[in-house]
């Protein structure tokens, strides 16, 4: 396939692989399905905007039952639609045979498979793309250090999984609103949020928009359509669903992204997102970041099934198993995502195979439950930054001297960062106060009076570098 | 002197309302069309407005679409349509975390659990998200356009899981309201304020008055306001604090109090020559009780009990649920800080026991008005000012009837108790 292809041609392309890329369903007519509902009267009940939500009877439409020639069959009709019935006493396998195939474009080399099927990339984005890859790991080596020398409290790195960060937020429309797990500042980065910025918050100065009040990495920004990060495992996806609701009700030509760990997976409240999505009909991405560990917990410990690709079906939800490393491959499986879920007010599940190739966070050392060797051959022989530059090199828009002046100008960036928020003065006291309510209470503003007495009796109690 | 202005005579069901409760209507009315409502009418009511005047509000739960197992989304979804008012799956972390999100864009989400037994999968969503969206991001994002209903309370045969009242809770965490109606019309205007209140708030509403409460409601669209406790009762001697539905069995507890002590009746014809004044004090004079409705939990009108137990001197506090940790605690703990030299009686709290809610054994359960009647504060409520009178009276008397010794004494007996 060609690289550099004109627009026309482009939608062309496009247009091959939306036939090709499809999903699996028992006949392409699934499709369509949706126009054809037994139930007609339902469209007429709603608001003439068209928004349709799934007939509870659709299951009789599904072909296996048209396509049993026996006329003796016969159908059972329950709520929920008509099912075949066998005489057989058969248990649906708890797997497949084989494992769902997962989606990659370019081989552990960095080079493009002959046959595969991606949505092209620009230059300036493919630039882009790998440049903010070697700056979040850039970012996160110097944050990492830093934490080490006790300069800062806490870090959480995301070795490994830069392809999975930076190519889904590249893929994304600015005005798609995130709801991140914590290991996804590269969605912001590519956003535009700058290094100081990044360090005003994990420095909790006065110039963070959190204005002090959460650990590092806890970074949020309404400006770029980052919702605030929360410790709270998976909470943020039923949170991510009702978002993508209030974009469809806009008719926003925008959807919700989440993101969340194979660990998330296991929370009550992935299931419980999932449900509603496809029950709302919600225009949103579950992207996982399958990256085998949950903390010490390794996938084996986690769940059963292969995966977390399969549970989507589960829920009635459309779902892609890609190589997390592969920046392509996540480029265009959440681009080509993006697209279904936004024209068709859908939910859809991308479950991206990747490794944590960094601790779980400063407070962790990993090599207390896995081989040093483990993540070392992961770092090396399938670091999806390598493999994307040897495809942008090959496409002849990189080199090693643009690396280098890349690698030095971002260092001194970082290092200038975090001198700079580091003497930043801390927020206000006033501000322990505020944003609790939108107006402090009267119970707020008199605690806030007692703790300014115990800090005039006792000063030495307190930290001096918090403004008064 | 002791008030004489502690009794009404009580028309309506609903405590307070025939005293004129406080209401701040948003439009001017002078003949103000009113409807007799029960509770979930008026809720109903509320709830049709709420959507009526922001189009980018919705309401949605369990069986909301249909009007809701106990009928307060009547006619929502046909009117708005149902992508506005809908059913969602039977999982209460997932109707408030997608109501979060809903609230997180800048909607009104109106989120109704089905009892509020079943708020607890919420929790989490509550405490850890919609509690601290707008702190932890330093203002840069909230959800104050959550609101979230519950049915609350006793209701006679509930059990363990169709009665429990689960404020204390909710009262701990910083960065929600809790609200919770005594009647239709607060009902309806609290509910209002809460829906627009820019902060997330959870909505009990006493699943006992959705049918038996039935009280005049103005058909406008008016807003109680939210953080303000109302004194429903005036009163001298002691100051009752509850909310929901056990106002009206404090109520009761009040009318009980102020009633004339009997015997003084039978001594009245043996008395000769007490002064009138005296004697009408004395016979008139029951127990005169202050109830104020808190409405608003968290965070709580602290100024209003407080104004009024340094009037009183006495506090009791009443509320279904479990006596230890309940909120009664916390009004207790803070009165006694601010009030305690003006108290001439230890906090008295009449509450539901420390077991799970039972279905047999619901009468003894429930903190009755007997309960409240007999409680230390209300039972011997006699103030300084009623001592110094009754001494200077029995003084007086002694020395009046020096002849009648022995009805002195009687007399002694039945008012230093």
């Amino acid at each position: 396939m060609a690289q550099h292809l004109k627009s026309s041609s482009k939608s062309i392309l496009l247009n091959i692989l939306r036939h090709n890329i499809g999903f699996s369903s028992p006949s392409h007519a699934s499709r369509h399905l949706r126009h054809n509902l037994p139930h007609g009267p339902l469209s007429t009940r709603l608001a003439p905007n068209l928004i349709t939500r799934y007939c509870n009877t659709m299951v009789d439409t599904l072909s296996s039952i048209g396509s049993h020639e026996d006329t003796n069959s016969q159908v059972m009709d329950f709520p929920g639609g008509k099912v075949a019935f066998t005489p057989e006493i058969h248990f649906i396998s708890e797997s497949n045979e084989e494992r769902v195939p997962c989606y990659r474009v370019l081989d552990d080399n960095g080079q493009q498979l002959t046959n595969s099927q991606f949505v092209p990339v620009s230059k300036e984005i493919a630039v882009k793309m790998y440049s903010d890859m070697v700056t979040l790991q850039m970012m996160d080596n110097i944050f990492y250090e830093a934490q080490r020398q006790g300069r800062l409290s806490f870090y959480a790195t995301a070795f490994g999984e830069e392809a999975i960060n930076i190519a889904s937020a590249a893929a994304l429309s600015p005005d798609d609103v995130i709801f991140p797990q914590y290991r996804e500042p590269g969605v912001l980065l590519w956003r535009g949020f700058t290094l100081q910025e990044f360090a005003n918050q994990c420095f909790g100065n006065k110039s963070d928009y959190g204005k002090g009040r959460q650990m590092p990495v806890h970074y949020g920004s309404n400006k770029l359509n980052y919702f605030t990060v929360s410790a709270t495992i998976a909470t943020q996806l039923p949170n991510a669903v009702g978002a993508a609701y209030s974009l469809k009700m806009d008719g926003k030509d925008a959807c919700a992204v989440t993101f969340f760990g194979d660990g998330g997976s296991s929370e009550g409240d992935f299931h419980a997102a999932l449900n509603f999505a496809a029950v709302m009909e919600a225009p949103v991405l579950f992207i996982c970041r399958n990256n085998g560990w949950a903390i010490s917990t390794p996938t084996s410990d986690q769940f059963r099934s292969d995966g977390v690709v399969v549970k989507g079906r589960a829920y009635g939800i459309r779902s892609i198993r890609v190589d997390g490393n592969d920046a392509l491959a996540m480029y265009s499986a959440v681009h080509e995502a993006r697209e279904m879920a936004i024209r068709e007010r859908r939910p859809i599940l991308i479950e991206a195979l990747t490794y944590r190739v960094g601790h779980h966070s400063t407070s962790d050392d990993s090599t207390r439950y896995r081989s040093a060797d483990e993540i070392e051959w992961w770092n090396k022989a399938r670091n999806p930054l390598s493999r994307f530059r040897t495809w942008v090199e090959s496409n002849g828009w990189w080199s090693d001297e643009t690396e280098s002046d890349l690698r030095s100008r971002i260092k001194k960036e970082m290092l200038e960062a975090i001198r700079v928020a580091e003497k930043t003065e801390k927020p206000n006291l006033n501000h322990m106060f505020s944003d609790v309510y939108d107006v402090p209470p009267l119970n707020l503003r008199e605690q806030e009076l007692l703790v300014r007495q115990a800090i005039k009796s006792h000063p030495l109690d307190y930290p001096s570098d918090v403004p008064l | 002197m002791a008030s004489l202005l502690g009794r009404f005579c009580r028309k309506l069901v609903v405590p307070g309302s025939a005293h004129g409760s406080r209401m701040i209507s948003t439009t001017a009315c002078d003949s103000e069309a009113v409807k007799s409502l029960n509770l979930y009418s008026a809720i109903n009511q509320a709830l049709h407005i709420a959507l009526e005047t922001d189009p980018r509000s919705y309401v949605f739960g369990e069986d909301v679409g249909f009007g809701g197992v106990f009928r307060c989304t009547t006619g929502l979804a046909e009117r708005f349509g149902k992508n506005r008012v809908f059913n969602t799956p039977l999982c209460e972390q997932g109707i408030v975390g997608f109501g979060i999100g809903l609230a997180a864009m800048g909607n009104r989400a109106v989120v109704e659990i089905q009892f509020a037994d079943y708020i607890y999968p919420a929790f989490d969503q509550i405490v850890n998200e919609a509690a601290k969206f707008r702190y932890r991001s330093g203002n840069q994002f909230n959800c104050g356009g959550l609101t979230i209903r519950a049915p609350y309370g006793a209701v006679g045969h509930g059990g363990h899981y169709h009665s429990q009242s689960p404020e204390a809770f909710f009262c701990h965490v910083p960065g929600i309201k809790v609200v919770i109606p005594r009647s239709p019309r607060e009902a309806k205007g609290l509910l209002l304020s809460s829906i627009r209140d820019p902060n997330p708030v959870v909505f009990f509403e006493p699943k006992w008055l959705y049918r038996q409460a039935v009280e005049e409601v103005p058909e406008h669209d008016y807003m109680i306001p939210l953080s303000q406790a109302e004194v429903i009762r005036e009163g001298n001697d002691i100051t009752l604090v509850g909310w929901g539905a056990q106002l009206t069995v404090m109520e009761q507890a009040c009318l009980d109090a102020e009633k004339v002590l009997d015997f003084i009746f039978q001594l009245k014809d043996n008395w000769f020559k007490v002064s009138n004044m005296g004697l009408e004090l004395i016979m008139q004079e029951g127990i005169s009780c202050e109830l104020i409705d808190l409405k608003t939990l968290l965070p709580w009108d602290k100024e209003t009990v407080e104004a009024s137990v340094k009037k009183t001197g006495r506090l009791l506090i009443s509320h279904e649920a479990p006596v230890t940790g309940g909120f009664g605690a916390e009004i207790s703990a803070t009165i006694l800080e601010r009030c305690f030299l003006k108290l001439e009686a230890p906090v008295s709290r009449v509450c539901g026991l420390d077991t799970p809610f039972p279905l047999v054994f619901e009468p003894f359960y429930m903190p009755t008005k007997n309960k409240a009647s007999s409680s230390s504060s209300l039972s011997s409520p006699l103030k300084k000012k009623r001592h110094y009178l009754i001494m200077g009276l029995h003084v007086w008397c002694r020395y009046w009837m020096q002849s009648s010794p022995l009805l002195i004494t009687s007399h002694s007996i039945c008012f230093f108790r």
